[in-house]
């Protein structure tokens, strides 16, 4: 049960971030929302790569006989995370933007385009 | 020079990959080069995509392993799975590549002079070489998480050149926000399914992952999670709303790019259920899925578009409208997969219809962007309601704009009726009433041309454009290769089909030449 | 080289098309120039016939995009109203949608078997 535990989290994660982006009505709030989400995927990465008891993947001053995890799901997720900052960055500036041109962060209100 | 060959998938995406840096700097000495280089740039990749199609066509896939001794090692010192990332280009492959090579060649060319009037310019170039490489990238790997990679790349681009005249308008800030909320969605969705995939095989090659895909539960949630998210960014309806509003506030040049990016997309929708999947899933089922996905872009698609008033979102609502047709075309070869009959007798041919498709769409739907672009360069308006007698002054644009809607409204001889065609003729026989919807919406979109060619073309001079005149040389240069392009596929279907399309078809139908040109046993 | 595109029904060809098409309209322009020659220039038959009603003014005689097909929408409008309200431009309805078609598609996909 207890091993569960991180996939019940990404599950709250992402299904926190999804009930943001479908009913928060304001741009940084879906903002969060994305990065929500985005946290949620990461850990569910990092957690495919989790070993009981080993170290960290570095040869030099392991001890004999350690086990070691696999670094992939970690490459995969700092890669992500770096993505995941730059996507926030711009999500972030643009809603600047437009709070500059429409002076308002509803999404009722930032609706010009539409039909 | 066989050596330069070798390393060809990696010099198409790497030289527009450094030359995105440079711009900058050669926008410091000079402000005029920054145009100049990027079209080099694009240039040398669309000669070497042209190299590499070449040899694909004639030798088989190509592999590119990076980090390897020499690249076509996938299997170093006797593994049994591939460990490096790898490129794994085949004929559906480098037929994409084509397309994103042309497109975004034109699109440079294009931008010389319609972006002449606006400011930072070296972030723009930089942005499009970028988009570019993204496509590429997407088009041309074949690692799934490095897919999601270049997935982001694409998206964060074309997010920051939608809203490039953010600064001084809301609405391209408004549309930029949108595709880069739901594509961060997709993307993320992409991203779980690569972590499902990883935990259950620990791979991430396609092929690896292909070869060893059993359809478990959690394979069924992984499709269930690309299937949908990969259909939005290609604009399939009910999730497409945010192709209008994307492609009508980014520059048309851009908007031509968008256009074969949302195809990239498109492609790897069909890589995951073709080469990923194949048989093993249920192909009726997803097979129905995408058909629906098309009858409903195609047909919900045109008739908003007859209702539009400005002239990008009208031709944006027929970018869905015609990525249904594609849709159609091989929903209904993956309907038939596991029935080689039925396959053999219809299915190929719907498929290579809807393939062919994909590239057509690109070239008229471009050559549409960029009338539309320069009406907006000459009018300065994309209202329908304020044009008129635009033929008066704009003769080559007119004439650009009639063989671009002739094409697409599916008119013989242009390209789009040789692909309406197949598809029509080969999906008849696996359901007839498909094939009557699929008459209908091209008849609708002739008559919503119709009406953009009346109100933007004919009728009396308007007394506001009595000074506009037609457009710089550098758009009518892209305006006229791209319908040279429609004009000659429009007059050899046969050549393009025979040489292009039917081997990027069977790429995708035959999963074993995919796997094995990584894995070996061949 | 006449281009035989095969369709699994039958073959499309675009250079006999154009043939024909050059054919049948050469045909055409020569029965057209056997006409009657009673057209004069800068006479009655240069002016627009409305019915009998005066012309307007050149530029006031051009129609705008939002009138053509008016009867088009206008008959299909219980069609078009939910449709375009569809479309409302909210973002929030944007993920909707997205998520909503994800979870049917893992329904269906999960269901088939």
């Amino acid at each position: 049960m207890i091993d569960n535990f991180p996939f019940i989290a990404v599950i709250i994660f992402v299904g926190l971030g999804i009930y943001t982006l479908m009913f928060k009505k304001n741009l940084i709030k879906i903002a969060i929302g994305v990065c929500l989400i985005e946290n949620g995927v990461n850990l569910f990465l990092i957690t495919l790569g989790y070993k009981k008891g080993a170290v960290a993947p570095i040869y030099t001053q392991v001890p004999s006989g350690q086990s070691m995890v696999l670094p992939t799901p970690q490459a995969l997720t700092l890669t992500s995370i770096v993505i995941g900052i730059a996507t926030t960055a711009l999500i972030l500036s643009i809603a600047m933007m437009i709070y500059k041109h429409y002076s308002t962060l509803d999404t009722e209100q930032v609706r010009r385009l539409r039909g | 020079m066989n050596n330069l060959l070798n390393h060809a998938p990696i010099l198409i995406v790497a030289i527009p990959l450094l030359a995105a840096f440079l711009i900058p700097i050669v926008g410091k000495v000079n402000k005029k080069a920054e145009g100049i280089t990027t079209t080099f740039a694009l240039g040398i990749s669309l000669a070497l995509t042209i190299i590499l199609a070449i040899k694909i066509l004639s030798v088989g896939p190509q592999v590119y392993v990076f980090g390897a001794k020499s690249p076509s090692l996938t299997l170093p010192s006797g593994l049994k799975f591939p460990i490096r990332i790898m490129f794994e280009v085949d004929a559906m492959g480098i037929f994409m590549g084509l397309i994103t090579a042309i497109v975004s060649f034109l699109g440079a060319i294009y931008s010389l002079t319609f972006m002449g009037k606006y400011d930072g310019l070296d972030k723009y170039y930089s942005l499009l070489l970028l988009l570019t490489v993204g496509m590429f990238g997407m088009e041309f790997t074949g690692d799934i998480f490095n897919f999601f990679v270049f997935l982001e790349i694409a998206s964060i681009a074309s997010v920051a050149l939608i809203s490039f005249r953010g600064t001084d308008l809301g609405e391209p800030a408004e549309a930029g926000f949108k595709y880069m909320v739901v594509s961060s969605i997709s993307a993320l969705m992409v991203l779980f399914a690569v972590g499902i995939f990883y935990g259950q095989y620990d791979l991430l090659n396609f092929a690896a992952i292909a070869s060893v895909i059993k359809y478990s539960q959690l394979d069924k949630i992984a499709l269930g999670l690309l299937v949908p998210v990969l259909a939005m960014k290609a604009g399939a309806v009910p999730m497409h709303m945010w192709t209008p509003d994307a492609y009508s506030e980014a520059p048309a040049p851009i908007t031509m790019i968008l256009v074969a990016a949302s195809q990239a997309s498109l492609y790897a929708l069909f890589r995951v259920t073709f080469s990923l999947y194949n048989i093993s899933l249920s192909t009726l089922t997803v097979g129905w899925v995408i058909i629906i996905f098309g009858l409903l872009s195609m047909f919900i698609g045109v008739t908003m578009a007859i209702i539009q008033k400005d002239i990008k979102r009208l031709m944006a609502y027929h970018a869905i409208s015609q990525t249904g047709y594609m849709l159609l075309g091989v929903g209904v070869g993956l309907a038939v997969l596991a029935n080689p009959a039925a396959l053999q007798k219809y299915g190929i041919t719907a498929m290579e219809g809807g393939i062919f498709h994909i590239m057509n769409h690109a070239m008229y739907k471009g050559l549409l962007f960029l009338t539309a672009g320069a009406l907006f360069y000459r009018t300065g308006t994309r209202d329908l309601n304020k044009m008129g007698g635009l033929a008066h002054s704009m003769k080559y644009t007119t004439i650009f704009f009639i063989i671009g809607a002739a094409a697409i409204a599916g008119l013989p001889p242009f390209n789009g009726f040789a692909s309406k065609l197949l598809i029509y003729e080969s999906v008849y026989r696996f359901n007839p009433l498909l094939s009557i919807i699929a008459m209908v919406v091209s008849i609708l979109t002739l008559a919503s041309f119709v009406k953009v060619f009346h109100s933007a073309f004919l009728g009396p001079k308007l007394p506001q454009f009595k000074e506009a005149k037609e457009v710089p040389r550098s758009m009518i240069f892209a305006m006229a290769a791209l319908s040279c392009i429609i004009i000659f596929f429009g007059l050899f279907p046969n050549l393009i089909v025979k040489n292009l399309v039917h081997p990027a078809v069977m790429s995708l139908i035959e999963q074993f030449k995919y796997t094995g040109t990584v894995l070996g046993g061949m | 080289m006449l281009g035989l595109l095969e369709t699994g029904s039958g073959f499309w060809s675009a250079i006999i098309w154009v043939v024909v098409v050059l054919v049948i309209s050469s045909i055409v322009i020569y029965i057209r120039n056997k006409g009657e020659e009673s057209y004069k220039k800068n006479t009655e038959q240069d002016k627009p016939f409305i019915s009998g009603n005066p012309e307007l003014s050149k530029e006031g005689s051009h129609i705008a995009a939002s009138h053509i097909y008016w009867g088009f929408t206008e008959a299909l409008k219980d069609y078009y109203n939910p449709l375009v309200k569809i479309h409302t431009g909210n973002i929030n309805d944007y993920s909707g949608w997205i998520i909503i078609i994800t979870i049917i598609i893992l329904i269906l996909v999960g269901v088939s078997g």
